[in-house]
């Protein structure tokens, strides 16, 4: 059986992946993708301690994130096309109208 | 006393309806405002002598017209009350305002706001009524504020001329003083006994003679307000001054209301002062100064209504000389007979101002009694009543001053009472001097001015007409009834022996030698008047000056206001408090110039905070545990 120290470091190299893509891209697009990673990496650690504990709580915590990840991505795309609508780009940093 | 209800509400509310009308009316209709002013103080006047001919001496007619406030244990209803004293007042107030108002719809028609100035003269007379009527001392207290705010509406009446506002702001300032004091005088009455009201104060102090300390604290406070409504020594600077109104007001403030102010709250209060004879002593001493002050003041002035403001001043010396040796009805009888004359003299001095366009100098004058006879006689008549010759006004009420100066009792003064009568006889002379000086510089010689002097209207002359009348007959008319109807008010000394015509004559020897000797240096010896001047110059040159009075109070009051206020502006307004505001602006603002650059309006950025700041939270838990 594969150790959950396996699926944890899987689950923290995601989540990384997925800040420093948040952090570092300017394709809204990417940066929305990148949020996706970080719940799903979160997911994967879950359901990964889920199995080691032997109970479904963590099960059912992946079932909420998950609704809650579809509710946020279709939010987040109406914000992409609304950006995109008034900004003729996907550049996150040509969406800067409250500093100037 | 048998006190009797009677609707006196209606005395005051005359001249507040005809104030508001006038105002209202007048702004439409240039003349109405004159005619609908004159006709509430005529009304006024009318239903005064109503109540007036209805009431015996013991009278007191009563109007409680509602109740004021109550404050603790403090009931005041705003209550009048018309006793023989106040009679005498309102009549005075309201018989020579209303021929103050008539003269004043001829003088004043060429005016742009005479809508402005007869509402301010009927409120005027509103207040000065308030005053005489009030039946205790807050309501007196209303009309001596309204008198001290129409006065200073109405000296600042050509506000557009920037001296002509000062001296009204002048008049404000000098009278809040004044009622500073009179302000504490009433807090004193009340705190000890509880009320306000005249009757129960009388009740509660007359002759109790354990109260002589308190009494004379009260009725230093009380006279302190009078030299301010009164002009005398050392707030009488203000009444100089008010000459800057038009002429009829200044006839008005100085002969029928406010001036009088402070000698009638004297008489009211008579059973305070009555005990507190160290006060009365300072008052004699106060009002002999600024007698003497203001006549030999008088002496070298050379505009007109000048020397008839200085006049005043030294005549409302004599009132207080009066009423500080106890001969209240005395003073009253001078308030009376002053008002007759002394309007008459500011009227004459209107109507020439008038004639002459707007000509003040008497330099300029001369010659003027072929110009305007009638202008002339009254002015003649009115001259010989103040310089106190019989038969006319001024005689018997300053013989009466001097009969109660020499048998002044006051346990301070008594001694030097010989003295006193010599100097008030003194001022008495300069008296008759200066004002046939003014009457033969305006009336006498060549005309010296420019203009193309001209009598004056049918309106003017005809009160000029009516207040030389008085001022012959007053006199003679008041003199036996006066005292008689004032006795159960006042207390009044028995009856001088009657003296016949030829002894009258004998005893106006001082105003006689004045005016002859103001005759012969101010027409056949012109050369006189500047060779006693150079020979008595720094005299002269201090008379001239006002006694340098005004330049004092500039050095040791206005001065070191005005550098205390200049030190507060600097320091303390512009260094502490602006310094404060703007300072605590100015963190404000460095403090967000840092804090902006947080901000880059970039979401990545943000979203990197946050996670650096979870991380911080995350890390300083595990730390912590």
């Amino acid at each position: 059986m594969i150790p959950v120290s396996f699926y944890l470091t899987l689950a923290a190299l995601m989540f990384t992946i997925g800040v420093c893509g948040v952090a570092i891209r300017r394709n809204v697009i990417v940066v929305f993708m990148c949020i996706e990673l970080m719940l799903n990496a979160v997911n994967l650690s879950m359901v990964a301690f889920s199995r080691t504990v032997g109970n479904l709580d963590g099960q059912i915590g992946v079932f909420f994130v998950m609704v809650v990840a579809a509710a946020e991505a279709a939010i987040g795309l109406g914000i992409i096309i609304a950006l995109f609508r008034s900004t003729r780009s996907l550049e996150s940093s040509e969406a800067s109208e409250l500093r100037r | 006393m048998e006190r009797t209800n009677a609707a006196l509400a209606l005395i005051p509310l005359f001249p507040l309806v005809g104030s508001v009308a006038a105002f209202l009316v007048g702004r439409v209709h240039k003349r109405a405002a004159g005619i609908i002013a004159s006709l509430a103080s005529i009304l006024a006047f009318v239903w005064t002598a109503k109540l007036f001919a209805a009431m015996s001496a013991e009278t007191v007619l009563e109007d409680v017209v509602f109740s004021w406030f109550g404050v603790a244990s403090l009931q005041v209803d705003f209550t009048l009350r018309m006793d023989a004293l106040g009679a005498v007042m309102c009549l005075v107030v309201t018989g020579i305002g209303s021929l103050i108002h008539i003269y004043s719809t001829a003088y004043m028609a060429e005016d742009d706001s005479v809508h402005r100035f007869f509402s301010y003269l009927n409120l005027f007379m509103f207040s000065m009524l308030l005053l005489v009527l009030g039946g205790n001392l807050l309501v007196l207290f209303v009309g001596w504020e309204g008198v001290g705010l129409c006065s200073y509406l109405l000296i600042g009446f050509w506000f557009r001329t920037i001296d002509y506002a000062a001296a009204g702001r002048k008049a404000f300032v000098v009278n809040r003083i004044g009622d500073a004091g009179f302000l504490l005088g009433i807090f004193l009455l009340w705190m000890n006994f509880g009320t306000v009201d005249f009757l129960e104060l009388e009740a509660a102090i007359a002759g109790n003679m354990t109260l002589v300390g308190l009494c004379t604290v009260v009725a230093l406070c009380l006279f302190i307000g009078a030299t301010g409504k009164s002009a005398q020594i050392p707030l009488f600077v203000w009444l100089p001054d008010a000459m800057a109104g038009p002429t009829p007001v200044s006839a008005l403030i100085h002969a029928a209301t406010m001036v009088t102010a402070g000698i009638y709250m004297m008489a009211r209060m008579d059973f305070v002062f009555a005990l507190a004879p160290f006060t009365l002593a300072i008052v004699t001493i106060v009002a002999l100064l600024t007698a003497f002050v203001a006549a030999t003041t008088a002496l070298l002035q050379n505009d007109i209504k000048k020397v008839l403001a200085y006049s005043t001043v030294s005549q409302l010396g004599f009132m207080f000389l009066a009423a500080s040796a106890g001969a209240y009805w005395v003073a009253i009888f001078h308030v009376v007979t002053h008002a007759f004359f002394k309007a008459c003299l500011f009227l004459g001095a209107g109507s020439v101002i008038h004639g002459c366009h707007h000509e003040q100098d008497m330099r300029h004058m001369g010659g003027l009694s072929r110009y305007m006879p009638i202008t002339f006689a009254t002015y003649l008549v009115a001259t010989l009543a103040i310089a106190g010759i019989f038969p006319f006004a001024g005689y018997q009420s300053k013989h009466a001053i001097l009969g109660a100066l020499e048998h002044n009792v006051n346990p301070y003064i008594a001694p030097y009472n010989s003295w006193i009568v010599a100097l008030v006889t003194f001022t008495a002379f300069l008296t008759a001097f200066y004002m046939t000086r003014s009457l033969a510089m305006t009336f006498f010689g060549k005309y010296r001015g420019h203009a193309h002097p001209h009598e004056s209207p049918a309106a003017m002359s005809g009160v000029l007409v009516a207040l030389a009348v008085l001022s012959l007959f007053g006199g003679w008319f008041l003199e036996t009834r006066l005292p008689n109807f004032l006795e159960h008010v006042l207390a009044v000394a028995p009856g001088h022996a009657s003296e016949t015509i030829v002894e009258s004559l004998l005893h106006s020897w001082v105003g006689i030698a004045g005016v002859v000797l103001g005759l012969l240096f101010y027409t056949s010896l012109a050369g006189v008047p500047g060779l006693v001047f150079s020979l008595f110059k720094p005299i002269g040159v201090l008379f001239q000056r006002k006694w340098f009075v005004d330049e004092l109070y500039q050095a040791i009051l206005v001065r070191p206001l005005e550098g205390v206020s200049r030190g507060l502006w600097k320091a303390v307004d512009q260094g502490f408090i602006d310094g404060a505001v703007n300072g605590s602006g100015a963190v404000i603002d460095t403090s967000g110039q840092v804090l902006r650059l947080t901000q880059s309006g970039q979401v990545r950025h943000y979203a990197l905070w946050m996670f650096v700041a979870t991380i911080a939270i995350v890390v300083f838990f595990l730390v912590r545990s």
